[in-house]
């Protein structure tokens, strides 16, 4: 079964690797260090978003507020900076985080604490999030000239060739693989999906996994607000709108299962990556950008075809593996 | 505090275990809300003799009583809105303006009664506002090709409907879950209308569309034209879902879909066909938002299927499927629509009103089950 996981994502690597090829055949300038690093640091976000968005999908939930997060956080970490130019930036990341996580268990209490389904929940707080931009803000945008030079200088700072914000999506990675594969908790997140009611046998408890995912996705989508908000340069109360529906989908053409219980860091990371190079390569083989979004949907519909095709087999696993014992193991 | 005692709760009401309980609960709000032929009266004492045995030919009483407070508190939410916006505006008690507000969202309405029968077989179409926008696109081509109005009419539904079986074939013959099939056609047919208009807008369209789209059936109680499609579809709809074993087929698929495959209804046939008609709901929406507006521009009706998903969840269908009724979703159409028309009177930004609608959304559903564990608590 891990083969067959692992085959899948190295189809999607395959994939994009073609695609990659492809578009530099149209456009050389494509496959330049640089222009490749730029992809990389251009989808950043979206594989920080995505990693935490599959945290829930596996527990069988779904997180629509994310993106309503993310720019909630984004300007009240920037009016934060306005208000106190003095603070040092990590303390402005960590309140950044800090909101964005009281955000997130907001979604997470509501829903394990009083069994309202999460689409509901998170389709609420989505429009309570996003008007509570208007609000605070006054309707007001922030722009680059309302933010201070240290606060503007993190995204756009290189440490060994890298940007910024790639380490911060490689350590985000690293660390939601680690969480993933080798924690108790992380292991946790599949059996809930898989089936709550033997995960509470087992010891797993499905309310508290809801709520520490929420969380977790509440505070990834924190930590991005500044990140997004710092990158470009301005805030107000609609950036990243219907973002959440593109991470939503990073997570399904990484091979997500919508059903809860499957799902893989480095697929996810593949799906965003694969956006990614979609939404890059566009504007350089003379392809309208307005092509984009008609692509991703037939991507969409391409991934969670082939998807449900390969999550067939190991639901019948067990029946599969009788029988070929049955016919002597041939076949 | 343990675990189980919530998790279990709602399931309960669907299965034969917890009897004894349940005619504790129900025996408690049924003296205040006499309802009209269930014979209240006479059911209570046999089911507590062979409570474990006893298979209703209806719904438990309970799941009635829960609908019918439901639909209570709905309409106490409707009379505070209607209280509250006649206290700030002298404008909003008056026949005109009421006609006007109801324009506003008669188009989404219309999309919802259709979402309502889709939510309670289960399965969801995200992709409603996308339908909207490509069948606007395809009505406009022809328009510029110089098709008259009723060519227009016909042209937006039949896309409305093909684009609902294109769903409705990926869900059922092929067996995606309709969540990801409608986010994906969402992108999809909204994609198409981006890459064929860009950023033009076609504003080229008959008078009789406009007509349709903005005039009123009768002058004298000035009743919108969709106003009145829309009224007159959700009386047939009510009828259709209450009424009618299409109805209970509707709900036996939401509480149990294998279950009723076994019991012998084409689970995947209705489906597919209340896909198409929520592809029929929407091309009829954009018929008469395209005459409406009068123009086709590539974020037509962006981000309406979360106001129409907020629309039938308000009205009280679970989104699990398997419960709610008409008269909710029509009394939170209601709710929704002239919490936002008083609003607008008195110059609140609309995305303020967005606060106070997921607000009222996320509490609307908080509160009774709050209130139904803390009369738990105290009936212990």
């Amino acid at each position: 079964m891990t083969q067959i996981v692992t085959r899948r994502e190295l189809v999607l690597a395959f994939i994009i690797v073609a695609m990659v090829l492809l578009i530099g055949v149209r456009a050389p300038v494509f496959l330049s260090f640089d222009n490749l690093r730029f992809v990389v640091t251009d989808t950043s976000v979206l594989i920080m978003m995505a990693l935490a968005q599959m945290t829930v999908i596996l527990t069988r939930g779904i997180d629509l507020s994310v993106a309503a997060n993310l720019a909630l956080t984004g300007m009240l970490v920037a009016l934060l900076s306005r208000a106190l130019p003095g603070l040092p930036i990590p303390v402005v990341m960590l309140v950044a985080l800090l909101i964005g996580a009281g955000l997130g268990l907001v979604n997470g209490l509501l829903i394990a604490g009083l069994g309202i389904p999460p689409i509901v929940v998170t389709l609420g707080t989505l429009a309570i999030y996003r008007g509570a931009i208007f609000i605070v803000a006054g309707g007001a945008w922030l722009t680059s000239k309302d933010m201070t030079e240290a606060f503007l200088a993190f995204p756009k700072a290189e440490f060994l060739g890298l940007s910024s914000l790639t380490w911060v999506a490689l350590v985000v990675t690293i660390g939601f693989y680690v969480f993933m594969t080798l924690t108790r908790t992380g292991r946790g997140l599949y059996a809930v999906g898989g089936n709550p009611v033997a995960a509470r046998y087992c010891g797993v408890s499905l309310r508290l996994s809801q709520v520490l995912v929420y969380t977790l996705a509440g505070t990834i989508s924190g930590l991005a607000g500044y990140l997004w908000v710092a990158r470009f340069g301005i805030a107000y109360a609609d950036i990243g709108i219907g973002y959440e529906l593109t991470v939503i989908a990073s997570c399904v053409i990484g091979g997500v299962s919508i059903a809860g219980g499957i799902g893989s860091v480095i697929g996810t990371v593949l799906g965003a990556l694969f956006l990614g190079v979609v939404a890059n390569a566009l504007p350089l083989i003379n392809i309208s950008p307005f092509w984009q979004m008609a692509i991703s949907g037939a991507v969409i519909l391409a991934a969670v075809i082939v998807n449900t095709r390969s999550e067939w087999k190991p639901q019948k696993l067990i029946l599969h593996e009788a029988r070929r014992a049955a016919a002597g193991g041939q076949k | 505090m343990s675990v189980s005692e919530p998790m279990a709760e709602t399931p309960l009401s669907h299965t034969a275990a917890p009897k004894p309980e349940a005619a504790e609960v129900h025996g408690q709000p049924t003296p205040e809300q006499p309802t009209p032929g269930q014979q209240t009266a006479a059911s209570p004492a046999p089911a507590n003799q062979s409570a474990r045995y006893t298979v209703l030919d209806r719904k438990p009483f309970r799941l009635i009583d829960l609908m019918l407070t439901w639909e209570m508190i709905l309409v106490l939410l409707l009379v505070a809105v209607i209280a509250m916006n006649t206290s700030i505006s002298p404008y909003f008690l008056d026949v005109y303006n009421l006609s006007d507000a109801t324009v506003n969202f008669s188009e989404k309405a219309i999309v919802a009664l259709t979402m309502a029968l889709l939510i309670l077989v289960g399965e969801i179409d995200l992709s409603i506002a996308a339908i909207i926008a490509l069948a606007s696109l395809i009505m406009g081509l022809a328009s510029v090709a110089g098709v008259g109005t009723f060519g227009l009419i016909v042209i937006g539904l039949a896309v409305g409907a093909v684009a609902g079986a294109f769903n409705g074939f990926l869900v059922t013959a092929i067996g995606l879950p309709s969540i990801v099939v409608t986010i994906g056609t969402m992108s999809l047919f909204r994609g198409i209308a981006q890459v064929v208009l860009g950023d033009q807008a076609i504003t080229k369209y008959p008078q009789g569309l406009q007509t349709l789209g903005q005039s009123t059936i009768f002058s004298l109680p000035p009743l919108p034209n969709s106003f009145f499609i829309f009224v007159v579809l959700a009386i047939v709809t009510g009828i259709v879902l209450h009424r009618t074993t299409i109805g209970r087929r509707l709900y036996a698929i939401g509480n149990n879909p294998v279950a009723a495959r076994f019991s012998g209804i084409r689970v995947d046939r209705i489906r597919f066909v209340l896909f198409v008609l929520s592809g029929l709901a929407s091309g009829l929406a954009a018929v008469l938002l395209t005459g409406r507006i009068g123009s086709t521009r590539p974020n037509i009706a962006l981000g309406w299927e979360l106001e129409v998903v907020t629309m039938v969840v308000l009205g009280g269908v679970s989104i699990s499927g398997g419960s709610g009724t008409i008269p909710g979703v029509v009394l939170a159409v209601f709710v929704l629509g002239l919490t936002t028309f008083g609003l607008s009177l008195v110059n609140v930004p609309g995305i303020v009103i967005n606060v106070l609608l997921g607000a009222l959304l996320i509490s609307a559903i908080a509160v009774p089950l709050v209130v139904r564990g803390i009369m738990r608590g105290l009936g212990r």
